[in-house]
C-alpha cells in the first residue's frame, strides 16, 4: 500500500529580514527617505549588495508514514518542528520538495484556534468545529460527546469571556479530540491543562490512535508522552532529521545529543530573560552554564536516577568581595517562584573566592532523586555592586526510559516532583494453607 | 483524495471549487461576524438603521435644505437615501473585506482553509445591514408616496450583484496588502471620504455638466444612478454607465481573485 504521508526533500527558507521589526509601513520608509536621504539611500544600496540573510527552518525532510502510525516529533527548541506541521498542514508553502498526502488532514496547532470570547460555548463549539474542517452534521452528531468530555455542561450558553482559561482548554481539546480526518497533526497542546485533564486528553489520544486506527504527527516535548503513544520518533536538528526510527531509540539517541537547552551552547552573555533592575552598575554577569551527565558529557537531557554537574561561569570586572552565588531548579511551567530548591552560597570564604576574571561555579548532584520532568535552572549573583540573575539560564530534562510497564512507579511519579529513593516492603498475613 | 503540496502552485478552477467544498466555513464565518457586530452595545442592531439614518438627515439639512442642490425633481431626503444606502454597503463591505485577513491573523496562521472565504465572508455580513436599513427607505417612500417601478425593481438584484463584485474585488487586492502593508488601514478610511465626493451619492451627475463623463469612471456612478431609476422612476436607465459597472466588476473581481491567490500562500509567513 501506498504511504499515507510522502514528503520528498522539504526545505523551507525564512528570510530574517522580513521577520524582524514586525510589519514594514510605507510612511516610515518615506519619512526615513525624507529625513535623512543620503542615509536611506546607503542602507538601500548595502542592502542591494549584501546577501540576505537566510535561514533554512527546514533542510532535505524526508520520510514515509504508512497508514495507522503514530510518529513523535522531537528535537530542541528551534529544531524545526513546528515548521515541518505548518508545511504539511499547507499554512506555509515548502521552498523546495513536493508531499503527497492520501487522505484527509486536520492539524491541530494551538487549541482553541478563532475562538471567539463574545461567543456562548455552544457557539463556539460550532465555530471551532468548523474551522478544524469539520462539517456540520458531525459536530450536531458529536455535540453531546463534546459537551460531556470537557465537562462545562453549566456554563454551555455562557459567552466565553467569562469561562476560566482552564475550561477554555478543556473546551478546545473537547472539539479537537473529536475530529475524524485520516491524518491528524498535534503541536505540542498538551502543554495546557491540569494534570488530570492532561491525563485525559492523553487517554483519549491513546483511544484514537489504538481503537481508531489513525494516523497522528505528534509534536511534543513531554517525552513520556511520545513514549507511550508513539511506536516510531523522528528526532529533528537545526532542520534536519538526525533520527528516524523506533521510539525508544530515537529518544535515548536524543538523551545523548549534546547541547540541546535552550540557548545555544550554553551562552549566556546575549540572553535576553535577564531582569536588570535600574542602573546598577553590575562587577559581574554570567556568561556560560552546561550541564554534564554522568559520563562527563555535555548535555541537558540526563537519564532518570543518574547523577549529573551543573557547571556555570561568570565574568567579573573587578574583585567582588561579598557576593552571594545561588542556584534553582523549578519545574518548567510552574509559577516564577516555585522552586524545589534554591541553593545558596554564603559563606564569606567562599564569597571573597569571586576575582575579577572567569569564575567557574560547579554544582554536583551526586544523588538525583528529580522525577521526570523538564527543570528549568536559575542562576543568581547578588552583592553590594553585583547583581545578575537569569531565571531560565537553562533547561535541564530529566528522562525516563523504559518503566512504561511499570505503573506503581507511575502512580509515584504524579506525586510531586522529586522521587526520593525508598525501598518498598510489604507485610502480608500468611495465606492458610 | 490526493494532496499534492508543492512550493509553487497556479491558479486553477479548483480555487473556486475548494470556496465552494469550504461553503460551510463561510457560512461560519459570516455568521460569526453578524452575532458578534453588535454585541456588548446598547442598541444593538439598531445601529445599522441610525447610522444612515443620521447621515440623511444631516446631508438633507445641509445640502437639500441650505446647499439647494438639485435631486433630479424629487425629495431630497428619499434621493440622497438610495445613494447613502449603496454607498454605506459599499464601503463597509471594502472596509471589512480588506482588514478581513488582519483581524483573523490568529486562524490564519494555524489553520489550512481557502483564505478567500475571509473577505467574502466580510462582505456577506454587510448585507444584514443593508436589508435591515432598506426598511427606512421603505418608510421615506411610503411618506413621500413613490411607488416603486415595478420593472425597475428586477434590476436591483443585479445591482446589488455589482456592488458586491466591486467591494470583494477590491477588498480581495486590498486584505493581501494589508498583510504586509498595514497602511491600508490609516488610507483606506480617508479614501473613502474623498470617493464620496465623485460619487453622485449626495447630488445627482448631471451637477457635473460637461464633466459628468469623469464621474463615470467610479464604478459605483453607474449603480447609484441605476438604483434611483430603479427605485424613482423619474429618470430612465443609463444602460451604457451600468454596463461600465458591471464590466468593472467583473474585471475587479477577477484581478483580485488572482492577486489574492498569488499572494496567498505567504499569508501565514508575512502577517
Amino acid at each position: 500500500m501506498d504511504p499515507i504521508i510522502e514528503s520528498k526533500n522539504i526545505s523551507k527558507k525564512y528570510n530574517i529580514n522580513h521577520q524582524r521589526g514586525g510589519y514594514i509601513s510605507l510612511r516610515e520608509v518615506l519619512t526615513n527617505a525624507l529625513k535623512n536621504p543620503l542615509r536611506f539611500l546607503k542602507k538601500k544600496v548595502a542592502r542591494v549588495f549584501s546577501t540576505k540573510e537566510e535561514f533554512w527552518a527546514l533542510q532535505d525532510i524526508n520520510f514515509k508514514v504508512k497508514k495507522g502510525e503514530a510518529v513523535g516529533i522531537i528535537g530542541p527548541n528551534g529544531a524545526g518542528k513546528s515548521t515541518l506541521l505548518k508545511v504539511l498542514s499547507q499554512i506555509t508553502p515548502p521552498t523546495t520538495g513536493e508531499i503527497k498526502i492520501r487522505g484527509r488532514i486536520a492539524s491541530l496547532l494551538e487549541v482553541g484556534t478563532g475562538f471567539h470570547p463574545e461567543l456562548t460555548g455552544r457557539e463556539n463549539i460550532f465555530l471551532n468545529g468548523a474551522i478544524l474542517g469539520m462539517p456540520k452534521i458531525e459536530i450536531v452528531r458529536k455535540f453531546d460527546d463534546i459537551v460531556s468530555f470537557s465537562g462545562i455542561e453549566k456554563f454551555l450558553d455562557t459567552p466565553l469571556k467569562h469561562y476560566s482559561s482552564g475550561m477554555q482548554v478543556r473546551l478546545a481539546f473537547a472539539v479537537a479530540a473529536h475530529m475524524e480526518p485520516d491524518i491528524l497533526l498535534i503541536d505540542e497542546v498538551l502543554a495546557v491543562g491540569d494534570a488530570e485533564f492532561q491525563k485525559k486528553c492523553l487517554a483519549k489520544m491513546n483511544e484514537i490512535i489504538k481503537k481508531d486506527g489513525r494516523t497522528i504527527l505528534f509534536v511534543s516535548h513531554n517525552l513520556q508522552a511520545i513514549n507511550q503513544l508513539c511506536h516510531r520518533a523522528i528526532l529533528l536538528k537545526n532542520g534536519e532529521i538526525v533520527k528516524d526510527g523506533p521510539t525508544q531509540e530515537v529518544l535515548s539517541e536524543y538523551a545523548n545529543m549534546g547541547n540541546t537547552g535552550s540557548d545555544e551552547h550554553g551562552d549566556l552573555t546575549s540572553s535576553r530573560i535577564r531582569p536588570r533592575v535600574g542602573e546598577v552598575d553590575t562587577d559581574l554577569s554570567w556568561t556560560k552554564i552546561k550541564v554534564l551527565n554522568s559520563k562527563g558529557e555535555e548535555s541537558n537531557n540526563i537519564l532518570f536516577h543518574d547523577p549529573f554537574e551543573i557547571i556555570f561561569s561568570g565574568e567579573a570586572m573587578k574583585d567582588c568581595p561579598h557576593t552571594v552565588i545561588s542556584l534553582g531548579l523549578r519545574v518548567k511551567s510552574k509559577a516564577e517562584n516555585d522552586y524545589i530548591f534554591m541553593k545558596t552560597q554564603v559563606t564569606d570564604g567562599f564569597s571573597d573566592y569571586i576575582k575579577k576574571g572567569i569564575n567557574e561555579f560547579r554544582v554536583k548532584f551526586d544523588i538525583n532523586i528529580l522525577a521526570p520532568k523538564i527543570y528549568e535552572v536559575a542562576i543568581c549573583a547578588d552583592g553590594p555592586k553585583v547583581f545578575d540573575w537569569i531565571p531560565i539560564a537553562t533547561e535541564l530534562n530529566i528522562l525516563n526510559l523504559g518503566v512504561q510497564s511499570d505503573v506503581l512507579w507511575r502512580v509515584n511519579h504524579q506525586s510531586g516532583d522529586l522521587d526520593y529513593p525508598c525501598t518498598w516492603s510489604i507485610n502480608q498475613p500468611l495465606s492458610k494453607i | 483524495m490526493v494532496i499534492i503540496i508543492r512550493p509553487k502552485k497556479r491558479v486553477t478552477w479548483n480555487d473556486i471549487w475548494e470556496i465552494w467544498q469550504y461553503r460551510e466555513l463561510l457560512y461560519f464565518f459570516t455568521w460569526r461576524d453578524i452575532k458578534v457586530k453588535y454585541k456588548q452595545t446598547a442598541i444593538g442592531i439598531t445601529w445599522a438603521v441610525f447610522q444612515p439614518f443620521m447621515s440623511m438627515v444631516v446631508f438633507s439639512i445641509l445640502f437639500g435644505h441650505f446647499g439647494k442642490i438639485p435631486s433630479d425633481g424629487v425629495p431630497y431626503p428619499i434621493f440622497v437615501f438610495i445613494g447613502l444606502l449603496l454607498w454605506q454597503f459599499f464601503t463597509s463591505s471594502l472596509t471589512n473585506a480588506s482588514s478581513s485577513l488582519i483581524s483573523n491573523q490568529s486562524i490564519v496562521t494555524k489553520v489550512y482553509f481557502p483564505r478567500l472565504v475571509l473577505p467574502i465572508a466580510s462582505t456577506l455580513t454587510n448585507f444584514v445591514d443593508f436589508i435591515i436599513s432598506s426598511f427606512i427607505l421603505i418608510c421615506l417612500m411610503v411618506y413621500y408616496q413613490f411607488l416603486p417601478n415595478l420593472t425597475g425593481l428586477f434590476i436591483l438584484p443585479l445591482l446589488l450583484t455589482i456592488t458586491f463584485m466591486i467591494a470583494v474585488g477590491s477588498g480581495m487586492i486590498l486584505a493581501s496588502i494589508n498583510v504586509k502593508y498595514r497602511d491600508v488601514r490609516y488610507a483606506l478610511p480617508y479614501f473613502m471620504q474623498m470617493l464620496l465626493f465623485v460619487t453622485p451619492v449626495i447630488y445627482p451627475p448631471s451637477i457635473a455638466g460637461k464633466y459628468s463623463w469623469v464621474l463615470a469612471i467610479n464604478p459605483m456612478t453607474g449603480v447609484i444612478k441605476a438604483a434611483r431609476s430603479a427605485i424613482l422612476g423619474t429618470t430612465p436607465t443609463n444602460w451604457l454607465l451600468l454596463a461600465i459597472s458591471a464590466i468593472a466588476g467583473v474585471l475587479l473581481i477577477l484581478i483580485g481573485v488572482i492577486f489574492f491567490k498569488k499572494t496567498e500562500r505567504f499569508f501565514a509567513d508575512v502577517i
